[in-house]
């Protein structure tokens, strides 16, 4: 099964409570998700730990349930 | 964590990474990748016209999983340069759009 916008967005709030999201569905299809999130968190990282931070947040679902997540990660201005 | 050996396939990738300066995980070969996001990295390493190995993991299970577990990253493709692991299919995008990829290779002599 496919992760639908709102429970992608509830893990990464759990996460990344200060975080500003944006999740777009890429292919119309509800299972290619792109998703920008800016949040203090990702401060002093490098991409890569950014993007383990979400998918850390994601969990186990990431590569299953979830089969497609573009990640950009900002830290706010 | 637990504390014991590196498991097998986890010395077998340590093996690959040590062999190969710029190293591919991907679905499918360069030459027919099978899903857009390793099409895309092969996209960025044609443009960049640098020689790199690349491994199948739709051929070998415990490759699949292995390299998942050894990067703590939960996705394929991902890239390797000197064993370092560079990212995936959207990091490696955004450092060829602004050249620190380019750049990152002409430090490490593989430009």
């Amino acid at each position: 099964m496919a992760m639908t916008a709102p429970e992608i967005e509830a893990l990464l709030k759990r996460a990344f409570p200060d975080a500003l999201i944006e999740l777009t569905d890429t292919a119309g299809d509800g299972d290619h998700w792109s998703a920008r999130i800016v949040s203090a968190a990702f401060r002093g990282k490098t991409r890569v730990q950014q993007h383990q931070l979400v998918y850390g947040a994601i969990g186990p679902d990431m590569g299953g349930a979830l089969h497609a997540l573009a990640l950009q990660t900002e830290v706010p201005a | 964590m637990t504390t014991s050996a590196p498991s097998p396939v986890a010395e077998h990738i340590g093996e690959l990474l040590a062999t190969h300066d710029i190293l591919l995980f991907m679905k499918g070969v360069p030459a027919a990748p099978q899903c857009g996001f390793s099409q895309a990295v092969v996209q960025v390493m044609n443009q960049l016209g640098v020689r790199y190995a690349a491994v199948n993991v739709l051929a070998d299970d415990a490759i699949r999983e292995g390299i998942k577990a050894y990067s703590n990253w939960p996705t394929i493709p991902q890239l390797y340069i000197k064993g370092e692991f560079i990212g995936g299919c959207d990091i490696v995008r955004e450092l060829f759009a602004s050249g620190e990829l380019r750049q990152l290779l002409a430090q490490k002599g593989l430009g």
